[in-house]
């Protein structure tokens, strides 16, 4: 059979840029496999994916090398509008994407697009809906849908094109797990049921592998660094050597000091034979000491069976009550619409409770004004961009405290030991669009630090995010907590975030407050992770699978090795850092 | 505000009528009330007009400050005209006939009151038609009709998203503007005017840049799904033409050339009772 992808020493080079973003590919897929592409951010995926659509050279222009196949034509000549007869692209903004003002107009935007008569149009979209299960749903507008829901019409929206070939740009990073998992379910029956090929991108492996995968292709530094059959590459270290997240039980049987062997399946848990690791994952349960519980310290924030609604009939939160101690990292958790940003909104006085109270350092805040309370409780939102007002980074750190009136040294002073914890002290009089998204991000988490807040509260801080980025910003976060003590209130349906961030996590569903415990017992327990559309970790299957009677310890004191690892690794990096501007200043 | 204005589903007979329809009357109808001055023609609009508001069963809820903000603007404007121009009245119609003095240059005439009375009624032949049009058509449907009656889709498409994105970059903005007050750049009355004008931008511009990465997705994605591939498209939401459109078409046109013809019938567009 021939390939429907082919590249063949294929290049390219955006225009901007000095070094080529892909180098010498090679790489063949044929019709009907199921590959995931997985790789670091700048790895050079996406550009990859762009490539494949048509997107690159037609939209990002650059220069290319080699030669590239798709579907039999070439997407050079065919441009954008000719490859999406072939490809269709589902990107990972589940809001941004969605163009029509009701389901079906989103769906027939593209048939629209190519002068399809109205009557064709009707049944096509019909046929479409249906098999991403949206039928009953033709009419509502986005604001009435989930998450998962606009995403599968973004999906409903290439399919009425017969296309060739799916492509879906990090289809998981915008949705709860729970959703997630029926996103990969909904692909993967339809690259059965409709015999296309389908190309994920995506850093999230275990997720993707819920279901089968036929190979994954590494890519690092714009190049294949690995394709393999997800069995052979998950016994190899190429993922972590390479920056990414193996799935979480492969980690723990090589901490244990196992080395997989393909035969067993380690693509999924459920079905991997675990039979010839169970001795040693036992061992290293009994080894692994169990995490230091922390010292009880004194009750920071409050809530008092806080309830809200819009509405009188319709409560978005009812009867919330939980404490946050001083020092403690928190995460909220629960699907969208469980009243998490609502919690927040409360706390930050954009609403006011219909019943109960919060209470800071004992005292009711329900008298202070906004700003009143933005002195104590600092809020992070999103995305950077939605916080940034100011072309320098200086004063962007600095608004905060003019607006209060405050002396100017104080301000330099206070500003200039805030961006010197953030790390940003040698960019202070840089302009803010010269940063990275991660610096940006750092900014915004600087401009409300600078006001010495009690607790710091953030809205999903690593949304939409890969490893990399992810990892820099929590190890950021978690350096705040641990050498100023901030108390850190984070909003989330990362579980991954929740689980090695997070000491204690506060789990809503339908505006209850239904679990408040630690991670590792959380997400082993299957009520809660199933009431919460969470996913249960991989670490409790396989616990069980080793007849570890304590699931939720073994993920706890996974975590904590885990930790361990990273702070020595850290450490050694600091040390080897001093060492050599040691060298330097003695040159 | 969100349902301030805003299409509401229901099911009266100008709700099935198609968007072309009630935009070309739409049309038709601010087209033959800027051009007429005649009172008799104004007042059969009207007559008109308030039995379609009412066929529409459109609610006052709806509208019903957005007529105060009219009305307010409509004092305003007929204010401004005595000011500017209390003569107006009598170089359009070649008469004066002073009703009582006020002060200084200024009389009340007849004339004046009659002409002053017109461009009243003028604002409650289109308001109702405005309300009418707004309310019944289906927003999905505007795009196709304003394609459909000569305007480019690309120009027609730009206002259904538009519609498709204001309530999302509404939430921003209350995010953003809630997230900047926290920072304590206080939005609320206390601040001074200036201080707040100012301080409006803290708001503007990282809407504009939230709106910017917005755009971004939203063009990659359209194109990506062909738009702008052929000079014209067919559209998912339109609604075709059917008996009772073409009746109300032709009904309109057959009446505006009517109203033309007797307000032009004397060689002027101005009509008084007393000439």
């Amino acid at each position: 059979m021939d390939p429907i992808i082919e590249f063949k020493d294929f290049s390219f080079r955006y225009r901007a840029q000095q070094e080529a973003s892909l180098h010498d590919i090679n790489l063949k897929i044929y019709p009907g496999e199921k590959i995931l592409i997985a790789g670091p951010s700048g790895s050079g995926k996406s550009t990859l994916a762009h490539c494949i659509n048509g997107l690159i050279p037609c939209s990002f222009t650059g220069e290319t090398a080699g030669t590239l196949t798709v579907a039999g034509l070439t997407p050079e000549k065919a441009g954008v509008f000719g490859m999406s007869k072939r490809v269709g692209t589902v990107l990972q903004d589940t809001d941004g994407q969605f163009i029509g003002l009701t389901v079906a107009e989103d769906i027939a935007f593209a048939l629209e697009n190519d002068k399809v008569p109205q009557d064709e149009m009707f049944r096509r979209v019909d046929r479409a809906a249906e098999m991403v299960q949206m039928k009953d749903h033709l009419d509502r507008s986005p604001a009435e849908l989930s998450g998962g829901q606009k995403q599968r019409v973004s999906l409903g929206g290439v399919l009425v094109d017969d296309v060739d070939i799916l492509l879906f740009d990090e289809p998981l990073a915008n949705l709860d797990p729970a959703a997630g998992k029926r996103t990969i379910a909904l692909i993967d029956d339809i690259a059965r049921t409709e015999k296309v090929t389908v190309i994920i991108i995506e850093h999230r492996i275990e997720d993707v592998l819920y279901r089968d995968v036929d190979r994954i292709v590494v890519v690092n530094n714009g190049r294949i660094a690995a394709d393999l059959k997800p069995d052979d590459l998950l016994s190899t270290d190429i993922l972590s050597a390479e920056g990414m997240r193996e799935p979480l039980y492969v980690t723990a049987i090589k901490h244990a000091g196992a080395a997989i062997n393909p035969a067993d399946h380690p693509q999924h848990i459920e079905q991997m034979n675990v039979a010839p690791y169970r001795e040693a994952v036992r061992n290293w349960y009994e080894l692994t000491p169990a995490p230091a519980s922390r010292p009880q310290s004194e009750v920071l924030l409050e809530a008092d069976q806080v309830s809200f609604g819009y509405t009188s009939r319709h409560q978005v939160l009812q009867d919330v009550s939980f404490r946050i101690r001083k020092g403690e990292m928190v995460s909220v958790v629960g699907q969208n619409g469980a009243g998490k940003s609502t919690l927040a909104a409360l706390i930050c006085g954009f609403y006011s409770p219909s019943s109960g109270k919060i209470l800071l350092e004992g005292e009711d805040i329900a008298p202070l004004s906004i700003k009143e309370r933005g002195e104590k409780i600092g809020l992070v939102m999103q995305s950077p961009n939605q916080m940034i007002s100011k072309p320098m980074i200086y004063e962007e750190v600095s608004l905060g405290l003019t607006v209060r009136g405050v002396p100017e040294d104080e301000i330099r002073e206070r500003v200039e030991r805030t961006l010197r914890i953030c790390g940003l002290y040698t960019m202070r009089n840089w302009p803010v669009s010269a940063l990275s998204f991660g610096q940006k991000k750092r900014v915004s988490i600087a401009s409300i630090l600078v006001m010495n807040p009690e607790i710091l509260i953030l809205d999903e801080p690593t949304a939409g995010q890969d490893y990399r980025h992810y990892t820099e910003i929590m190890e950021f976060l978690r350096d705040l907590n641990r050498r100023i003590g901030l108390t850190i209130m984070m909003i989330t349906h990362d579980m991954h975030l929740m689980l090695e961030y997070t000491d204690r996590a506060l789990v809503l569903s339908d505006g209850h407050l239904i679990a408040d415990d630690t991670p590792a017992a959380i997400l082993t327990n299957e009520d809660v992770t199933d009431r919460a559309s969470l996913k249960k970790t991989s670490l409790y299957d396989l616990a069980v699978a080793c007849d570890i009677g304590d699931a939720a310890a073994f993920a706890s004191r996974f975590i904590s090795y885990e930790r361990r690892l990273r702070d020595e690794e850290k450490n050694a990096a600091e040390e080897t850092g001093k060492a050599e501007n040691l060298q330097k200043e003695v040159r | 505000m969100a349902k301030l204005l805003s299409y509401e589903e229901n099911d009266t007979w100008i709700h099935r009528l198609s968007g072309i329809t009630k935009l070309m009357f739409f049309l038709m109808w601010c087209a033959l009330s800027a051009m007429t001055y005649d009172t008799r023609v104004l007042l059969v609009m009207i007559l008109i007009s308030l039995i379609a508001f009412a066929v529409s069963k459109t609610k006052w809820q709806q509208v019903g400050s957005v007529f105060k903000v009219i009305m307010a603007f409509m004092i305003l404007n007929l204010a401004a005209i005595f000011v500017m121009s209390p003569e107006q009245g009598c170089a359009i119609y070649g008469t004066r006939k002073v009703l009582f003095h006020i002060a200084g240059n200024y009389d009340m005439t007849r004339d004046q009151l009659f002409y002053m009375f017109n461009v009243m009624i003028k604002y409650f032949t289109v308001i109702p038609a405005v309300f009418i049009f707004l309310v019944t058509t289906n927003p999905s449907e505007l795009a196709a009709s304003m394609n459909r009656v000569g305007i480019p889709y690309t120009i027609a498409y730009s206002l259904s998203i538009a519609l498709r994105y204001i309530p999302d970059v509404q939430g921003d903005f209350h995010r953003i503007r809630n997230a900047q007050e926290a920072r304590g750049i206080e939005m609320s009355a206390k601040a001074k005017l200036f201080e707040r004008i100012r301080r409006t931008a803290s708001i503007i511009f990282p809407l504009l840049f939230s709106s910017m990465e917005r755009i971004d997705v939203v063009s990659n994605a359209m194109e990506l799904r062909g738009f702008g591939k052929y000079k014209k498209r067919t559209w998912y939401a339109m609604k075709p033409l059917r008996r009772a459109d073409y009746l109300v078409l032709a009904g309109t046109l057959i009446f505006v050339i009517c109203a033309l013809l007797v307000t032009y019938a004397d060689g002027s567009r101005f009509w008084a009772y007393w000439l």
